[in-house]
């Protein structure tokens, strides 16, 4: 091949799809030989990873700017997709189906949410931040307000939120890892560990902007190969996301016989639920829609102050180049996303409808308990079946099942090969491998160069600054995974939890500072400590004290409050103090120009 | 020298616009829309209660094409005010 690396990019990136097309073909022929579906789990685990590291290594680097921003020469189309897989984890891939499948309509906020996020980092904040020209979060926040305060308040939001955010990806791999390679899940936990930071250490935003591409190229085919089997093997058309529509229609009719949303569990599981919320049913009450609305803006607002996010719009050529990938990104998101209430629709029928040879409900107990998978995933502990009335056939509210499975079950569910199962193991991987490496680069890279390199000792030489950035990541890392094998939460609550640490820190800051010439050092320093603060307190009140929420807004939301609060108090705080000097005010007229050269230099 | 400045004052004025009409569609579909929800809910469309369409599909949709037009429109901006890169 000639020319450089990223010359050939479509190239390079063909050939890899190609060749993972053709590794799923050979696992299928061995399938078909006879090769167990145990063996055929950890060849895919164990190949995707050996390809990431591979590329980690390949992109090694001891340059400041290949290593903070990779080098500044990613096109917009490959950071849409590595933001994509940065963007979409074990949370998106493996619960949120399940989340549609026991929450239905009301479960949905995080997809409009996930996804109108994207509208705010585009419209405020990816292309200014671009020519300002950061390597870190904290380092537009430091340099745009001064001071050294400022820059460590936003140190300290990015590492809280990134920090709860990154344990449960660790926990993900941990999980996926310890299954795929039947190991036990403290074990996994470190394995996975092991993967990620060999994708990092070397080559950091290079590589991990490399190994991201070739992550989503995983993930997005994982995804979507067994909802476009089921939908066309179940007759709901070659395109299942805009034909499902009578799948709804079906479940509602279904719910009404089998007694969903009437018919209540008379015993309980850890972890596991009954279905009981009606699939389409939405949210019929003033608090109800609230409820959906606060949920959706928080999630909405902490995307567009997730540093490890907004750092990837720093690696591209131009500020046009950050715009169009911000679209893309939100286009390869918008795929997954847009199949997931498809996936678990899907999922539903198949075990609600007596018509399907899948379906379980109205069985009798004996015929069901026999199934494949039903005994793979309760002798796991993930599912379980109680006859509670006594009457032998199994009624809706005596099928327990954790919401995390229904991806991961779903091939088998549905009667797919195992093929399938191993591919979808290796796509959770990928996803949750992806942004596990995002976020510890945010965190390692804001700790290396806004606290080491900006606050402590400025004469570091280049050196010195790589080798600390390294140091750190491992440090961090180990204490993820420390974090994680305690296993404190679930996936899913500690990733709403991120959303809402961000927003409320960093949210108004961020956008205040390209958007109100008149927000100073005071204000910001306000803004993010008095926010973080407020949401802080306010989260552990409701969680752990027990206090009542306000107007209905819980653990998940508590970003409504600190953002509420951050708002006030920087507007606020900057009305009373001094304007900006003249300086700062021609700086924020300089970022908001797309032309010219960035306000910081190109390394710095 | 005013010549430039004038530039950069008309070309911060119609950013501000087109991001304010962006976001006022973006309010549409990430908050109103949901709000009545249960409304939505007694019409069909494609076969799908039309307020659940539009949470899992209607308004991801609304944001992608939202996006497209709206970096289209800023890069005409910059282009007509002579301040692309």
């Amino acid at each position: 091949m000639n020319g450089r690396f990223i010359d050939n990019l479509p190239r390079v990136y063909g050939l890899y799809t190609g060749g993972f097309i053709v590794f799923i073909g050979l696992m299928a022929v061995l399938e078909q030989m006879g090769v167990s579906a145990d063996t055929l789990g950890i060849l895919f685990v164990a190949f995707t990873i050996a390809i990431y590291a591979g590329i980690g290594w390949l992109s090694r680097t001891m340059q400041v700017d290949a290593y903070y921003v990779a080098g500044r020469e990613v096109p917009a189309l490959y950071n849409g997709m590595a933001t994509a897989a940065d963007w979409m984890s074990g949370a998106s891939f493996v619960a949120m189906a399940g989340g549609v499948y026991f929450g239905g309509y009301g479960y949905l906020a995080f997809i409009v949410g996930w996804t109108g996020g994207y509208v705010l980092v585009n419209s405020l904040l990816a292309p200014y931040l671009r020519k300002f020209g950061c390597y870190t979060v904290p380092d537009f926040i430091g340099t745009r307000y001064g001071g050294n305060l400022a820059r460590l308040f936003a140190v300290i939001v990015l590492v809280v939120a990134s920090f709860t955010y990154v344990t449960a990806q660790i926990n993900a791999t941990g999980t996926i890892a310890a299954r795929a390679l039947q190991i036990p899940f403290e074990l996994g936990v470190w394995f996975g560990l092991l993967g990620i930071l060999l994708c990092s250490m070397l080559g950091g935003m290079r590589a991990v902007t490399w190994t991201q591409v070739a992550q989503y190229i995983v993930l997005i085919i994982a995804y979507l190969v067994p909802v476009f089997w089921m939908s066309n093997v179940q007759g709901f058309g070659l395109i299942p996301q805009f034909s499902y529509g009578g799948a709804v229609e079906r479940i509602g009719e279904l719910e009404t016989l089998q007694g969903v949303g009437t018919l209540m569990p008379t015993e309980s599981y850890a972890d596991m639920r009954a279905l009981t919320t009606p699939h389409a049913s939405a949210p019929d009450s003033a608090m109800a829609s609230w409820k959906f609305v606060t949920l959706v803006l928080v999630l909405m607002a902490g995307t567009a102050s997730l540093p490890h996010i907004l750092m990837r719009y720093f690696t591209t050529p131009s500020v046009r180049d950050a715009r169009r990938s911000v679209v893309w990104s939100l286009f390869f998101i918008f795929l997954l996303y847009f199949t997931a209430p498809a996936l678990a629709t899907f999922t539903k029928l198949q075990i609600m409808d007596p018509n399907l040879a899948t379906g379980i409900i109205g069985k009798s107990i004996v015929e069901v308990q026999t199934l494949d998978w039903i005994e793979k995933w309760s002798n796991v502990g993930f599912l379980a079946i109680s006859d509670s009335n006594g009457d032998g056939l199994l009624q809706i509210n005596e099928f327990f099942m954790r919401g995390d499975i229904v991806v991961l079950a779903t091939p088998e569910i549905a009667g797919l090969p195992y093929v399938i199962s191993g591919l979808v193991a290796a796509g959770g991987m990928a996803a949750a491998m992806s942004t596990a490496d995002g976020l510890l680069l945010a965190i390692a890279n804001a700790l290396s160069h806004d606290l080491y390199y900006k606050i402590i000792d400025p004469n570091a030489d280049t050196r010195t600054r790589l080798i600390v950035a390294r140091i750190l990541l491992i440090i961090i890392g180990a204490g993820g995974a420390l974090v994680a094998s305690l296993k404190l939460s679930s996936i899913l609550g500690a990733v709403a939890w991120a959303f809402s640490f961000a927003c409320s820190g960093l949210f108004f800051p961020l956008v205040l500072g390209v958007w109100w010439k008149r927000a100073n050092r005071q204000g910001a320093v306000a803004g993010m400590g008095l926010g973080f603060l407020a949401g802080s307190a306010y989260l552990y009140q409701v969680r752990f004290v027990g206090m009542e929420p306000w107007l209905g807004i819980d653990h998940l939301r508590f970003g409504v409050v600190g953002m509420a609060v951050s708002l006030v108090a920087m507007v606020v705080v900057s009305l009373l103090t001094k304007e900006p000097d003249a300086e700062t005010q021609a700086m924020v007229d300089e970022i908001r120009v797309p032309g010219g050269a960035t306000v910081l230099e190109q390394e710095h | 020298m005013s010549d430039q400045l004038s530039r950069t004052a008309t070309h911060w004025r119609r950013t501000r616009n087109l991001t304010f009409v962006t976001l006022g569609i973006w309010f549409f579909f990430a908050f109103l829309i949901h709000w009545f929800g249960a409304e939505l809910n007694n019409y069909s469309f494609l076969g799908f209660p039309l307020g659940f369409y539009m949470a899992a599909q209607g308004s991801p949709i609304a944001f992608v094409i939202l996006l497209y037009l709206s970096t289209r429109r800023q890069e005409k901006i910059d282009d007509e005010c002579g301040v692309a890169e």
